[in-house]
């Protein structure tokens, strides 16, 4: 084929350019620039290279904040994986309840986040809510359960809160999942004698592994930059047991309006993100699929 | 290795079959002997993957009998009938080695590790797949993929039967040849019955012993190839069988002829007779290849148009008009046909006589 001699093709992606670089990378780079300048006020700012990277690479409370976001993402995904999965292999096939089923699980999916926060405010309040007068009318608990009371009651209320909201979102993909898997599957299966775990092991789960990557992707990322419910809910108290990444960016950058340290906080933490994505992905591409074919 | 009876197979998709038109089976009745090679052949949609499905154990019939060798297996799982089934798709356990896909069933009825790779590795060699035997099962092309699922079916040693369905919808057409003779070659060694459902005539034809024509949820008839070909128990299986089909024309009957809109077609004494007796709609029905388009009229030659002439290569298939009745011929290479007038003779002893869609015997 002949090359073409003019390079008009270049007006044609010209627009793509022009909205990524206004959606994305300007964007970026301006949180670049504030990383490594000193900024006093208008127009009087100073490029001090990396001190910034420096100074909150060498943070501790920003330190504590990152094992606790590891903790939680962790905890998150370990919980709401296998949980959506099993919900989803229990919702009806057929029927009325598919989308009855399909209803409720996505109602805490459409509530706004900080409402979710409030939400859960008020149902685990000692003296009106349901779950917290519930949980100390039966006296099994030594210290009484107050959300605000100690840090394990907040981490419990906080992930409580995290599996009731998103597990919905895993369950949902996991379903369609298996929904797309064909009959003869199961038909072969039961021909081959297998059992219900080996039906499970060898023909579910690897026909799930497209939706479960994305599920995993999608809570990954959502859970390490989760901010508005646990903000409303303990505001990453008691003392800081529940000040996640984004809590304590946020008190830096625009509470302290502390823009330089704030931007180079966010950057790494955007690399944080995107590396760990990549890792994800990158495992959950090969299991399964294990030497090459 | 079994023997399986049908007793009056009927079959629902809905839960409460009222008319005869809710049901996908109409009452089916036949017996597959041990060893053969049968196929199901028909148009999509006649019900012939619900049989197969209840043959297997995957579908409850609504009512009836099925039998393996005498005993009663109709309320038996597939696992417990032992049975084997190919899909349309290949279904592999994607995860596993071509191995491990041949060992499952084996493992899943407890088998030692001993016997599993002996029975594996025969399998495989008989499959032409030792090759592959340590790939995973989810990188093969779509025929080895086919190879392998039936051989999940042929490991099992004391399997009664293997149930294909369109077992080569998704296969290349320089390798179904391949296949379909690969399972031939299986059939002649291993002597398994084999039941083989398809809507290709070419694949029913070649692949089996004895073919079971289904049209709407009935058989209409089992037999060889050839008779299917030369005595059709019902116009369907003219029509269906042998491209292009059957003719077709309705007839009324005097004396020893038929008259089709005017023209007169003579018949042999005994069909004639029998037609007389015979209450319901005529027709008489003759392969293309069998009718004598000729140039003059010649001795009881039925004036016809004709219409279209189509060059097949070896043969020319001829579209002809007899009063408004289409007829297709088919004419060796090499006999002068033009278009216009001509006559066409009906050879008496292919003549067949069909009386509301079944033939007349």
């Amino acid at each position: 084929m002949d090359k073409w001699q003019d390079n008009k093709a270049w007006f044609l992606v010209l627009p793509v350019f022009v909205i990524v670089a206004f959606s994305a990378l300007i964007p970026l780079m301006t949180v670049v620039n504030y990383s490594v300048q000193d900024i006093f006020g208008p127009g009087e700012a100073v490029f001090v290279g990396t001190e910034w990277f420096k100074e909150m690479l060498a943070n501790k409370r920003l330190h504590d904040a990152l094992l606790r976001q590891f903790l939680f993402s962790g905890l998150v995904l370990l919980i709401e994986i296998p949980l959506g999965i099993l919900i989803a292999l229990a919702m009806p096939k057929k029927g009325w309840g598919v989308s009855t089923s399909l209803v409720i699980l996505a109602l805490p999916l459409l509530i706004p986040w900080n409402v979710i926060g409030t939400i859960w405010i008020i149902f685990t309040r000692p003296d009106i809510g349901l779950f917290g007068v519930g949980i100390n009318s039966l006296h099994l608990l030594e210290v009484p359960f107050d959300h605000t009371a100690t840090p394990l009651y907040a981490w419990i209320t906080v992930m409580l809160m995290e599996v009731w909201h998103w597990t919905p979102l895993v369950a949902l993909l996991a379903y369609a999942g298996l929904r797309a898997i064909p009959e003869a599957y199961y038909q072969a299966a039961r021909i081959d004698g297998a059992s219900p775990w080996a039906t499970f092991w060898y023909i579910q789960l690897p026909k799930m592994r497209g939706v479960l990557t994305i599920a995993v992707l999608l809570r990954w990322m959502d859970s390490f930059l989760i901010y508005a419910e646990p903000f409303v809910l303990t505001g990453g108290g008691p003392g800081n047991s529940t000040t996640f990444l984004s809590i304590y960016l946020v008190k830096i950058a625009l509470l302290q309006f502390d823009l330089g340290p704030g931007a180079a906080f966010s950057l790494i933490y955007f690399l944080i993100v995107l590396l760990f994505s990549f890792i994800f992905y990158q495992v959950l591409q090969r299991v399964g699929k294990g030497e090459k074919g | 290795m079994a023997r399986i009876e049908l007793h009056d197979i009927t079959h629902s998709y809905l839960r409460r079959p009222k008319k005869e038109s809710d049901y996908a089976l109409k009452g089916i009745d036949d017996t597959w002997e041990d060893g053969g090679a049968y196929a199901l052949l028909g148009p999509s949609g006649c019900g012939k993957t619900t049989l197969l499905n209840i043959i297997s154990g995957l579908l409850k019939p609504t009512s009836g009998r099925i039998l393996y060798d005498g005993k009663d297996v109709s309320v038996l799982t597939p696992e417990k009938r032992n049975i084997a089934q190919v899909f349309q798709f290949p279904v592999l356990y994607d995860t596993m080695t071509v191995f491990g896909n041949l060992a499952f069933p084996l493992q899943n009825r407890g088998v030692s590790n001993d016997d599993i790779r002996r029975r594996v590795h025969e399998v495989a060699e008989i499959l032409d797949l030792t090759g592959v035997i340590n790939k995973r099962a989810a990188g093969l092309t779509a025929d080895l993929k086919q190879k392998v699922s039936l051989g999940r079916g042929l490991v099992r040693a004391d399997v009664a039967a293997i149930l294909f369905d369109e077992p080569l919808t998704v296969i290349d057409p320089h390798l179904k040849w391949h296949l379909r003779r690969k399972l031939k070659e299986i059939h002649e060694q291993l002597k398994i019955t084999l039941i083989y459902v398809t809507h290709d005539q070419i694949e029913a034809l070649t692949f089996a012993d004895q073919v079971a024509i289904m049209v709407e949820g009935e058989i209409v008839q089992i037999g060889t190839p050839q008779d299917l070909f030369e005595n059709p128990a019902h116009t369907f299986v003219g029509y269906f069988i042998g491209s292009p089909g059957m003719n077709f024309l309705e007839c009324t009957l005097e004396g020893d002829t038929a008259r089709v809109d005017g023209a007169v077609i003579p018949l042999d004494e005994a069909t004639a007779a029998l037609g007389r007796e015979t209450k319901g709609r005529l027709e008489i029905g003759i392969r293309p290849m069998y009718l004598d388009v000729r140039s003059d009229p010649g001795e009881a030659g039925v004036e016809v148009t004709v219409q279209m002439i189509e060059d097949q290569g070896s043969y020319r298939i001829v579209t002809l008009m007899l009063g408004g009745h289409i007829l297709r011929a088919k004419v060796p290479e090499g006999k002068p046909v033009s278009e216009g007038t001509a006559w066409v003779h009906f050879p008496k002893q292919w003549i067949r006589l069909f009386a509301d869609g079944r033939v007349v015997t």
